[in-house]
């Protein structure tokens, strides 16, 4: 039986994990990760899971312990947040490129310098390109959902890849939420045994993981590795169909709110999207045709679907809690804009960067990036393409 | 224990035809070692000779798991693979027996993967760490670690007009392990292979992690004549530079004791990385290495409870 309970994004995680029963489980605390091992210690402690736990001495070793018992053939996970993360980074893409269906949350924070404990997407934009399939996740209820989910996604065999699920810190991990779970049966059966075909502890098939592979066949790997990231698309609509039958919940690689008709539209990430939601309601109050697009799945980037969704919107604004020091905006920004060049119309497309180190996005400035997205509308022109939202200057 | 004869008609874990140069100390202290291990073995590596010689894709010179991760983490992934195995046997997936192995350089154990290493140690896993200690970062071109010998001439301490080689002693990394107070740790000599052969048996043995250090000397970087490395690990030990010892829970115990003072530049002479020494201008060198090696002898005479000679 389903039940509604009251969590925090960081206990909604716990508690899925609790419910995938991982082998192995690698812990090292970083803010505002550190609540989601600590949950999960003591179910170690009190015996509700079959994991061993293993308490490593850094983020580098946790990811690299979590890579050698997936090796081995076991289910694992680890979980983290911003330098901790940065500290992975060399091991993140060993993970990826031994198709090791490791499945790992990060509660997203700014990484240093200067120290800060809040949120922005820097720490999971850094990782992007490493070969993880990231998941975004509004609030605790998907950071639940995505949990459960990336197990199934990561360990299809025409994935097999590891799967990042990201929530935001402090205004999710810390944040009381009601929240729907899943009896731990139907979890249980939801996810399945994992059955690998290749592992270490396989002692009448022994393997050797991780040569040197020189230049006749390290292209061939990638290009392997790039075919993954690409079925992982149909795998993920699969996955997500079949949670959509378990718990009624619907997923795809964004939620498109309000956008059918909409000429202005904003493509935004994780929490602040229900901010923005709130705000597009009250412009539709107002008769604007305002919309929203919160992306999912960033990897792979679903650039076709992306596109098709706001083809018809004749001002779009992608709003990034990440700065990439190109010039050029954010992370999210440079593919939406490339992945409209193809279309046959219009779109103008502009950058807002906004919440880094935890600033608060409030409805008034989202309700800003319409008000310019209107202006845009009818003009036809806009004063900045990257606008630093929120920010003295 | 078995002689050498039976030994020799073990199936190696390890391969002929790797890549590692003739006469390189890591394909024989390897081979040494895995004849120690009954059950089925996964070796984790560390990035190195011994790793990309052995594993170039699509061929493997290895009959057993390996796995290579990174250059500083072979202790951490090795943690993984046994919390795994600990998982799995636990919850009844698993019926076979396996053993833990974790093979890195003096690059990848002394220093990069210190902290890694440490952090297995501290934790009990049941898992054998072997450092291949060739006293240098022999796979990027000869470039000095802390394992490295005072005055060695290497490629990031090169003897110069004004700096002749490296000019720190060695780090004692086997003391270090033994005050982790894991239940076993070692120093041996391929050269000496029935005491190396012991030390793997009980390091495979002991319920917990256990460290072996192994000299494996690396005709490149010492710049010797490939045919000498039996004597050049001989006199390694004859001079006490590298004494043969071992700690069992906490009880240091001296393996060798060589019968007579040999100097330290008895070993020195031989390799090419030590040339610039015997000019007349650095002969203090050799004094302060000899002082050292004395130094150390002493402590660990007192350490094993021996009398002093
Ligand atoms: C993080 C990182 N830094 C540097 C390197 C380059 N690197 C590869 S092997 C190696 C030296 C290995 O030396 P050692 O551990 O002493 O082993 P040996 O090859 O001498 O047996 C270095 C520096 C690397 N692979 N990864
Ligand atoms: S360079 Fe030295 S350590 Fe490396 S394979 Fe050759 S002899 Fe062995």
């Amino acid at each position: 039986m389903n039940k509604r309970v009251a969590l925090t994004g960081n206990e909604a995680v716990a508690q899925a994990m609790k419910q995938i029963n991982p082998d192995v489980v690698a812990a090292y605390p970083i803010t505002p990760q550190t609540e989601i091992v600590q949950f999960f210690s003591s179910f170690v402690a009190n015996g509700q899971v079959d994991t061993e736990f293993v308490t490593v001495e850094s983020e580098h070793s946790a990811m690299s312990a979590t890579v050698g018992a997936a090796a081995a053939g076991a289910r694992a996970m680890t979980a983290t947040s911003a330098n901790g993360l940065a500290l992975m980074w060399e091991v993140l893409y060993i993970a990826a490129s031994n198709r090791l269906p490791i499945v790992m949350p990060v509660v997203n924070r700014a990484l240093s310098a200067p120290i800060n404990i809040h949120c922005d997407h820097s720490d999971s934009m850094g990782a992007r390109d490493s070969g993880w399939i990231q998941l975004y996740s509004e609030n605790a209820q998907e950071a639940y959902d995505n949990m459960i989910q990336a197990v199934k996604i990561a360990e299809n065999p025409k994935v097999l890849l590891p799967v990042m699920v990201t929530m935001d810190g402090f205004i999710i991990s810390h944040a009381l939420e009601n929240l729907e779970i899943i009896d731990d049966e139907s979890v249980k059966n939801f996810i399945g045994t994992y059955k690998p075909d290749h592992y270490l502890l396989n002692a009448e098939n022994p393997i050797t993981m991780g040569p040197l592979d020189l230049y006749d066949f390290y292209f061939e790997h990638k290009r392997q590795q790039a075919e993954a990231m690409k079925n992982a698309k149909d795998v993920i609509l699969e996955v997500a169909g079949e949670f959509k039958k378990l718990t009624g919940r619907e997923y795809g690689f964004f939620e498109a709110y309000k956008l059918d008709d909409a000429e202005i539209a904003v493509i935004i990430l994780n929490s602040a999207a229900g901010t923005a939601k709130d705000v597009v309601d009250e412009l539709r109050a107002q008769g604007k045709k305002a919309g929203l697009l919160k992306l999912r799945v960033f990897r792979p980037f679903p650039y076709e679907e992306i596109a098709a969704a706001v083809k018809n919107v004749k001002a779009l604004a992608v709003m990034d809690r990440a700065e990439t020091f190109s010039n050029f905006g954010g992370p999210v920004f440079a593919p939406v804009r490339s992945a409209l060049f193809d279309m046959k119309n219009d779109i103008k497309v502009v950058n807002y960067i906004y919440g880094l180190g935890g600033r608060d996005v409030v409805p008034e400035d989202v309700a800003r990036v319409y008000a310019d997205l209107e202006k845009i509308k009818e003009t036809g022109k806009y004063d900045n393409l990257i606008t630093y939202l929120g920010v003295r200057e | 224990m078995a002689n050498l004869k039976e030994l020799s008609k073990k199936e190696e874990i390890l391969t002929g035809g790797h890549r590692l140069c003739a006469g390189c100390g890591h394909g024989i202290a390897t081979r040494m070692i895995l004849n120690a291990v009954d059950d089925p073995v996964v070796v984790g590596c560390a990035t190195g000779c011994l790793e990309v010689a052995t594993t170039i894709y699509p061929y493997t010179a290895w009959r057993c798991s390996f796995i290579h991760n990174a250059f500083e983490n072979a202790a951490a992934t090795i943690s993984g693979v046994e919390a795994a195995y600990r998982s799995l046997k636990k919850q009844g997936k698993l019926k076979e027996n396996f053993k833990f192995i974790a093979f890195g350089g003096d690059g990848g154990t002394y220093d990069i993967g210190f902290q890694s290493l440490s952090g297995a140690m501290e934790r009990g896993h049941n898992m054998v760490y072997v450092c291949l200690d060739n006293g240098a970062y022999m796979n990027t071109g000869i470039q000095r670690s802390s394992a490295t010998p005072r005055g060695a001439d290497t490629t990031t301490s090169p003897a110069g007009t004004v700096i002749p080689g490296k000019q720190q002693f060695r780090k004692d990394l086997a003391a270090i392990m033994a005050d982790h107070h894991i239940p076993y740790v070692a120093q041996a000599s391929p050269n000496n292979w029935k005491d190396l052969y012991n030390k793997a048996k009980k390091a495979f043995e002991v319920d917990g992690p256990a460290f072996i250090n192994v000299m494996a000397p690396c005709p490149r970087g010492w710049r010797y004549n490939t045919p000498d490395i039996a004597d050049i690990m001989r006199l390694a030990y004859e001079t006490r530079y590298w004494p043969l010892f071992e700690v069992e829970n906490g009880r240091w115990k001296l393996n060798y004791k060589p019968k007579k003072y040999v100097p330290v530049e008895e070993w020195l002479k031989l390799q090419g990385r030590f040339r610039h020494l015997f000019n007349p201008e650095n002969r203090h060198i050799i004094d302060e290495i000899q002082a050292e090696v004395d130094r150390r002898w002493d402590m660990l005479l007192e350490r094993c409870g021996e009398k002093k000679e």
